[in-house]
């Protein structure tokens, strides 16, 4: 029987076990819309904006592990998935996207709502496709999900032109796809494996240095026993929160610009580093050319343009974390004996040391103004229990969320490592909480960015996505004033956001429930209503404005000389213009 | 350095843009690419001049690699390898220089494919310095046009069988 362009869509997804589509009509796909209307097997969560639309399909990968999926229209459909694209792409998150496009005797002759949409998502996605013939639909959507999901998860996008969506085709779905110029190297070479247990065993201050890739790579129980095992710190990035447990004695972690202070002076005086499904981004490494100046390298990546991109590496291995884990693991496990541990102890100390010396501070006066780390804390002891999902958008509250909030698990953590992109974590918190409806979806943002997907509050009241929102409120663009006090002497440019909205009202206007935190001593109160309510809820917490994140290594520092306060000339200068929570509060309501 | 980068790739549109975008996106140097199918009219082969140090270079080798489209890189610079390069000159001739024109030609071992009373297209090919060299001295005539392809260029049979280096840059 032959079936419409529309219709093999549809097959295809069901074949692809896809549940849920993120997705907002337009022109060229209502013959898509029109068939998934008539039913019952895919949701479709119609999003205000196609960049919620990508980021629910980005929240929904990460929290499942499967492909997210998103449909959106031409023109300016495809230019506003743009960003949820190339934010899928820096993170490596597994996102199938469906773009309309005009008729094919059109393309090309600038028709209404017709964007290049191949050459505009061509630098952002790990591939796309423009689907010229409906013969090739199935096929074509069958290699895009095959593509996202394998080596190096990754954005795809399937262009479809309006006259595809409406032909007729026989439908036949292949059962495996062959691609001659992509074949994802998952076993690592077993030599360099060998090698790097013989440099494990013999280190005296070794490190892990774990990544995303862990997570995607469903590793996390082979990088436990290696940890346990061997008796090494755990660091972690910024994408690797979760993929081993935040409270393990282990655990040294975030590493980096924000990091903790052990966590990075364990990385600069080790002298073995064991990079596993991380990428040696700036923000980890500081200033290159000092990045761990006594350490040989060992880094385990599945993408070979990781290895050997932005420092030297001693031992490469290309290969499927897990593998590479559970082989390296297999001869540990013959060879580790005692020695190491004593091997090991002057590490250990000195790691105590320092731990002690700075621990991650902050100074919560007891009637004074809340900060923010304290509400981050306290969600964190607060929810805990419920095993959350958490999502941030991108600032100083994705910083303090990364440093208080001690993941247990992988899959949990929903935030903008690579590209950075304000306005990512609530639709990313609607994503997971669509695929998990039971669950507590938490989203941390701050008062900047939460106004970048607002809309979408809409989204999650039609929807039913109860995702539980708590506003770091400051009045600023954070750390964009953070960086203004450090570096541009305090001049505020375009950094105070002056009127915000009263996000407790806004929530009402929504029809979801608006809560604020008057005082420090309500926080508990008001979060445990926040998670007592099965509604959207937007939590306002008005916080001290010129809280600042540290530890902070400036960029283009070196990972030992990191800022552990405010230099003494800044608290002056805050001190001379402070602006009370209460003042905000005025604004806020006036 | 410079480094002849020889890549196989999948015969259809848009690929040609993904190979350039990627030089143009990662800020690496492209000298010249030529492009043309190959005996399997479903691939066609690059032929990719670039420049770098030996880490850029093997992060061109990796990313390229990467792209869905691509089947095989070699890195021509890690063998032997012979390459030439054709150039189309139209050369402004009058009358007392059209013998000097010919003696150049004949020097070049080039040759004349078209000509008009007060023309002749020169086709000559060879490795870039003689193309220069021959450019250089047919200026003076007067050059009223000039195209060049880029570098084509072959792996040599080795003399006896080597490992190839290239995978070992390609994968680990």
């Amino acid at each position: 029987m032959k079936l419409t362009g529309a219709e093999i869509f549809i097959e295809c997804l069901k074949r692809e076990g896809v549940k849920t589509l993120f997705a907002l009509p337009g022109g060229v796909v209502l013959k898509i819309f029109d068939t998934l209307h008539q039913q019952k097997d895919i949701e479709v969560i119609l999003t205000r904006h196609e960049q919620g639309a990508g980021h629910m399909a980005e929240g929904y990968a990460k929290a499942t592990g499967k492909a997210g999926v998103c449909l959106v229209t031409s023109g300016p459909g495809m230019t506003n998935v743009i960003t949820a694209l190339a934010d899928a792409y820096m993170d490596s998150v597994p996102m199938v996207c469906f773009s309309g496009q005009v008729p094919t005797s059109l393309i090309g002759n600038d028709a209404f709502q017709e964007a290049d949409n191949i050459g505009l998502s061509r630098p952002c996605t790990k591939y796309n496709f423009l689907v010229k013939d409906v013969n090739d639909l199935a096929a074509t959507i069958k290699e895009a999900f095959y593509i996202a999901t394998t080596g190096r998860p990754g954005p795809v996008l399937v262009d479809i032109p309006k006259d595809v969506s409406m032909a007729k085709a026989e439908f036949t779905y292949p059962n495996s796809v062959s691609i001659r110029g992509y074949n994802p190297t998952y076993e690592g070479n077993k030599w360099q494996i060998k090698q790097a247990a013989e440099a494990i065993m013999k280190a005296k201050k070794p490190i892990l240095y774990v990544g995303g890739g862990v997570g995607f790579s469903g590793a996390s129980q082979e990088l436990l026993e290696l940890a346990e095992m061997t008796q090494i710190p755990v660091d972690m990035t910024l994408m690797g929160l979760g993929v081993f447990p935040g409270e393990h004695p282990l655990s040294m972690g975030m590493l980096g610009m924000h990091g903790t202070y052990e966590a990075n002076m364990a990385m600069h005086y080790s002298d073995l580093v064991i990079a596993i499904g991380a990428r040696f981004d700036d923000r980890v490494t500081g200033k290159v050319s000092e990045f761990c100046p006594h350490a040989k390298v060992i880094h385990v990546d599945i993408d070979p343009t990781s290895i050997r991109k932005n420092i030297n590496v001693d031992i490469p291995i290309v290969g499927d974390c897990k593998t590479v884990l559970r082989e390296l693991n297999q001869i540990l496990r013959a060879t580790v004996n005692g020695e190491q541990k004593d091997l090991r102890k002057p590490w250990w100390d000195q790691i105590h040391e320092w731990q002690q010396a700075h621990p991650l501070t902050y100074h919560q006066e007891q009637d004074g103004p809340i900060k923010p780390q304290q509400v981050v804390k306290r969600l964190y002891e607060l929810t805990r229990d419920r095993d959350p999902i958490v999502a941030t958008d991108v600032g100083q509250h994705q910083m303090w969320a990364a440093q208080y909030f001690k993941l247990a698990k992988p899959n949990r953590w929903l935030t903008s490592g690579g590209l950075g992109t304000m306005g990512f974590g609530f639709p990313a918190a609607m994503g997971a909480q669509a695929a998990f409806r039971n669950r507590l979806v938490l989203c941390i943002a701050g008062d900047g960015s939460i106004q970048m997907n607002m809309q979408e509050m809409a989204t999650a009241i039609i929807s039913k996505l109860p995702v539980k929102i708590i506003i770091l409120n400051n009045g600023f663009h954070g750390m964009v004033r953070q960086w203004q006090d450090l570096f541009y002497e305090g001049r505020y440019a375009s950094s105070d956001l002056g009127t915000t909205p009263d996000f407790v009202k806004l929530a009402e206007a929504y029809g979801a429930v608006g809560l604020r935190v008057k005082k420090v001593g309500d926080l508990d109160a008001v979060l445990k209503e926040a998670m007592a309510t099965d509604k959207p809820v937007i939590v306002d917490v008005p916080t001290y404005p010129y809280e600042n994140c540290y530890p902070m290594i400036p960029a283009g520092g070196c990972n030992h000389e990191m800022l552990l306060e405010d230099p003494p000339e800044l608290k002056k200068q805050v001190g001379s213009e402070k602006v009370t929570p209460e003042d905000k509060d005025t604004v806020l309501t006036a | 350095m410079e480094h002849i980068i020889s890549v196989t790739v999948e015969n259809k549109f848009g690929v040609l843009s993904r190979v350039a975008g990627l030089f143009s996106g990662r800020g690496f140097n492209i000298e010249s690419l030529s492009v043309a199918p190959t005996l399997d009219p479903s691939m066609s082969q690059m032929t990719i001049v670039t420049s770098g140090d030996e880490r850029i270079i093997e992060q061109i080798v990796k990313q390229l690699n990467k792209l869905i489209d691509v089947i095989k890189v070699v890195d021509l610079n890690e063998t032997e390898f012979v390459s030439r390069e054709t150039a189309i000159i139209k050369v402004h001739t009058k009358d007392a220089d059209r013998a000097e024109a010919l003696r150049i030609v004949d020097i070049f071992r080039a040759n004349v494919i078209d000509s008009t009373p007060s023309t002749y297209t020169i086709e000559v090919s060879g490795d870039p310095k003689k193309i220069e060299a021959i450019i250089n001295l047919l200026q003076p005539l007067g050059i009223k046009d000039l195209v060049r392809t880029g570098r084509v260029a072959v792996a040599r049979e080795p003399a006896r069988p080597v490992a190839v280096q290239t995978k070992k840059v390609a994968r680990d």
